[in-house]
């Protein structure tokens, strides 16, 4: 974990709300590397743009953030490696001679750091020392020093910022979406992760990777994302539930076996984190510009699922939901996720009894000769796995008849596409029992947001910074679009602004499409920065304010 | 082995190498049944696109028809899924070795318990006649109507170079000696790797011209243990082609190493993720 992290870890162990942002650029050592931390007795649901206090290890950080600094703002730096002659007020602290005192490596300069930061904040060494424990094990002695080398120094020489008192609360997990998601799908039975390393993607690897044991699971990295793919299709023709993820780049390969999931209608799972685009693109920052391509990726028709949690809470129970409508339904599901809630920690609740696995398309016993495509009412086959005693299990790429053997002739084809085309409306039945959008804010108001992903933290934020009553009506579930329950609430508004991180308004054309419902308005950027809630609210205000 | 026998109808080409190999794997399968090495419903085939393919459809057992040049992924899928499966590959000259390449020699690498026959007419039949990797030179077709200019893959290189871990070459005009091959392949543990020289009656009839050629290189002496042996006969393509087993060894096998003796796909979901969940606190 980084540095930052484990500050918002020790504020989290305090009662208080955090959230931490890691910025950094697509290289492994040096470039500028950032975290913000926020913290408060309420809870946040993202960062601000604007800081009171830069924590500087070297001298880019003091002049690419000196500008953010809000008026009363800090500066505090490692005299060893930085000068400050700035308007704002400076505390300097010699961190590298003091990892030299104890004779340690330069990275340890963050526990001296985080000593000083500590003070600042009226934080005990106490919390600071457990979660320095925690991240480094047998190696914290001498974090543990420094922690109190920077806290001493801080006490001696600075004026703290504040003192901030602990939070009698429940503890909720400091945790981001990579691991939410991962432990839902799990929490829904997943027993095989396989990924192919691309940012935002990556930590659900790696996270897979370290705890395979304690999850039970079993985890691949392949040659390419078109294996990655194709191999889960076979993990769940072998009976095991599994899911893959990568990013909006990877997921343009694996969208030929996206299509054959829809034809053989094998569960699978795709966890899909958007970052800048085209191509390559900006590679460790957030975007909201892949629904579109979500929505349509894959040749030809089959129904597919698409979700979009916007906070890690949700990556948790989506993700659960995701292998459980995979496996109900035997579809192929998109969790739609970024960069930012992929990537950035917060506190929040999460009851690991909302994700259970749930009843699915898996027959214990048939009538007759085994049809792996058997037509039914529902469209739903039942499914049985090879192994299982006079059963023979044919799946096929190509168009097939109910044994799954290939077929050519107009009825037979259209049978088998109507089959499967029926699905979606048990999934439509399915889904208006569970929850697909969220209404936050002010159910009554007139003006009303409209958002999706992790702009949900923004915004949230940003409404409480704005008087006027609003309404926010998050969308979840992107395909099938909940009509159901998000046409009452465009009819009821008198103003809606849609807000997205992408430029052409992605969700504002799927609510026109799909509900016939025209949004004037759009606050758009994709400049691979989540929205700032500040300067969100301003633009909310002005779009809000002629009426 | 009429329990192999499918109804669906079979559209190869009369004299296509293809039913060779079809009636060749249907005898394997039925004496794998037949000896207690596998019970009917844990064998599962798989293939990829093109006249090949079909077998999926020939043959009345689990199948799993892929993608083209996917027949690999998902292979390992199910092991990782079930390693009780018995898996067999089939796979078409451009499945394989062009648009499946990497999965080939990344799978070959791992050591999967995985049988992968090549069905290898060089040439794109289903597509009516386009040049693949193992083309010869100066072979014409309408989209090289010149001749064919790309120096052919030598497939059994590529493996050896690769790991596999049984390396081998058939012929379609030797059925006796396919089938024995075949069942030695399905038999061994870990990546058994066939190319079988097919021909196509359609585009690329080749029987009558390496009839005369082959030889089992097994009864001349061969040491399928010496890989560098193997590497040379391997080079071997002119008026003597050797057809048998080039290389075997023994390796511990991909699922072992993942999965132990786990079979995921009877395993009982985590009752609670509670104790990762307490990390993050």
């Amino acid at each position: 974990m980084r540095t930052a992290e484990l500050l918002g870890k020790a504020f989290n162990r305090l009662g208080l709300y955090a959230f931490v942002i890691n910025d950094y650029p697509s290289l492994i050592r040096g470039g500028h590397n950032f975290c913000k931390v926020r913290a408060s007795g309420r809870q946040v649901w993202g960062h601000l743009e604007a800081v009171e206090l830069v924590a500087a290890l070297n001298q880019d950080t003091i002049s690419l953030h000196e500008n953010e600094l809000t008026k009363d703002g800090l500066v505090l730096f490692d005299s060893d490696k930085a000068s400050y002659k700035g308007s704002y007020k400076d505390y300097s602290i010699p961190l590298s001679s003091m990892v030299k005192e104890v004779e340690g490596i330069p990275i340890m300069r963050n526990s001296a750091m985080i000593g000083a930061i500590a003070h600042l904040y009226g934080i005990p060494l106490e919390p600071v020392n457990e979660i320095l424990t925690w991240a480094y094990g047998k190696r914290a002695e001498k974090n543990i020093t420094l922690a109190k080398m920077g806290f001493d120094h801080a006490k001696q020489n600075f004026d703290p910022i504040l003192k901030l008192e602990p939070v009698k609360r429940d503890l909720t997990p400091f945790i981001s979406g990579t691991e939410a998601v991962s432990l839902g799908a799990v929490k829904a039975g997943m027993k095989v992760y396989i990924g192919y390393p691309m940012t935002p993607s990556t930590r659900i690897l790696s996270f897979m990777g370290t705890h395979q044991d304690e999850l039970g699971i079993a985890v691949i990295h392949p040659e390419n994302e078109i294996g990655v793919a194709n191999m889960a299709l076979g993990v769940a023709y072998g009976g095991a539930r599994c899911m893959v993820g990568t990013a909006g780049g990877g997921f343009a390969l694996m969208q030929e076996a996206f299509s054959m999931a829809g034809q053989s209608e094998i569960p699978a799972v795709f966890v899909v984190g958007q970052r800048p685009a085209p191509a390559v693109g900006v590679p460790t920052y957030t975007a909201q510009a892949d629904l579109r391509f979500v929505l349509h990726v894959g040749h030809g028709e089959f129904p597919r699922i698409v979700v979009a949690p916007g906070d890690p809470e949700e990556a948790f129970v989506k993700g659960g939901e995701a292998m459980n409508l995979a496996w109900r339904y035997q579809v192929p599901v998109v969790v739609l996720v970024d960069k930012h809630l992929l990537e950035s920690y917060m506190s929040i609740a999460i009851d690991e009894r909302k994700v259970n696995v749930e009843p699915s398309s898996v027959a214990e016993s048939w009538d007759g000769e085994y049809k792996r495509y058997k037509f039914t009412d529902s469209g739903v086959s039942p499914m049985v796995f090879p192994g299982t005693l006079g059963a023979v299990v044919k799946v096929s790429s190509y168009e097939h008849d109910e044994h799954g053997y290939a077929i050519e002739t107009p009825e037979g084809v259209t049978n088998m596409l109507q089959k499967r085309l029926r699905k979606m409306e048990g999934i439509i039945e399915d889904l208006k029992k569970r929850e697909t959008v969220k209404i936050h804010g002010d159910p009554k108001a007139e003006n009303l947001v409209v958002a999706w992903g992790s702009t949900k933290g923004a915004v949230l934020d940003a409404m409480q910074l704005i008087d006027k009553p609003l309404k926010f009506l998050q969308v979840m579930y992107l395909s099938p679009f909940p009509t159901w329950d998000v046409e009452d609430h465009l009819k009821q508004a008198k103003d809606i602004v849609c807000v997205e991180v992408n430029m052409t308004g992605q969700l504002r054309s799927l609510i026109r499409e799909q509900t016939g419902h025209y949004i004037e308005k759009a606050i758009l950027k994709n400049d691979g920065r989540p929205f700032d809630p500040v300067g969100l609210a301003e633009k909310l205000k002005e779009a809000f304010g002629g009426k | 082995m009429r329990e192999f026998d499918s109804p669906a109808k079979n559209t190869w080409c009369p004299g296509c190498g293809n039913f060779n190999i079809l009636a060749v794997v249907k005898q394997v399968m039925a004496e794998l049944v037949e000896s207690g090495d596998v019970k009917s419903e844990q064998i599962v085939i798989s293939s990829g696109i093109g006249c090949h393919g079909k077998i999926s459809d020939y043959i009345k057992v689990n199948s799993f028809y892929c993608l083209h040049g996917r027949v690999v992924p998902p292979l390992m899928g199910m092991k990782v899924g079930n390693q009780r499966l018995k898996v067999i590959g089939f796979a078409g000259d451009g499945d394989a070795y062009d648009e499946g390449v990497s999965h080939l020699i990344h799978t070959a690498r791992r050591n999967l318990d995985a049988t992968f026959i090549v069905h290898d007419n060089q040439v794109f039949a289903l597509t009516t006649s386009q040049v693949t990797p193992t083309t010869p030179i100066g072979f014409k077709t309408k989209s090289v109507p010149k001749g064919s200019f790309e120096s052919p893959l030598n497939p059994l290189h590529l493996m050896l170079a690769c790991g596999a871990t049984f390396v081998a070459r058939g012929f379609t005009g030797d059925i006796p000696h396919l089938r024995s091959l075949i069942l030695q392949a399905v038999r061994h543990r870990g990546f058994a790797f066939i190319d079988v020289i097919q021909h196509c009656p359609s585009f690329n009839p080749t029987l009558e011209k390496f009839k005369p050629k082959v030889y089992d290189l097994n009864k001349e002496g061969h040491n399928v243990e010496d890989f560098a042996a193997a590497l040379e006969k391997a080079k071997e393509w002119n008026d003597r082609i050797p057809i048998g087993i080039f290389y075997q060894m023994k390796k511990e096998i991909y699922e072992k190493q993942l999965l132990g003796d786990r079979v995921l796909a009877e395993e009982k979901p985590l009752p609670s993720v509670q104790s990762v969940l307490q990390e993050f606190m």
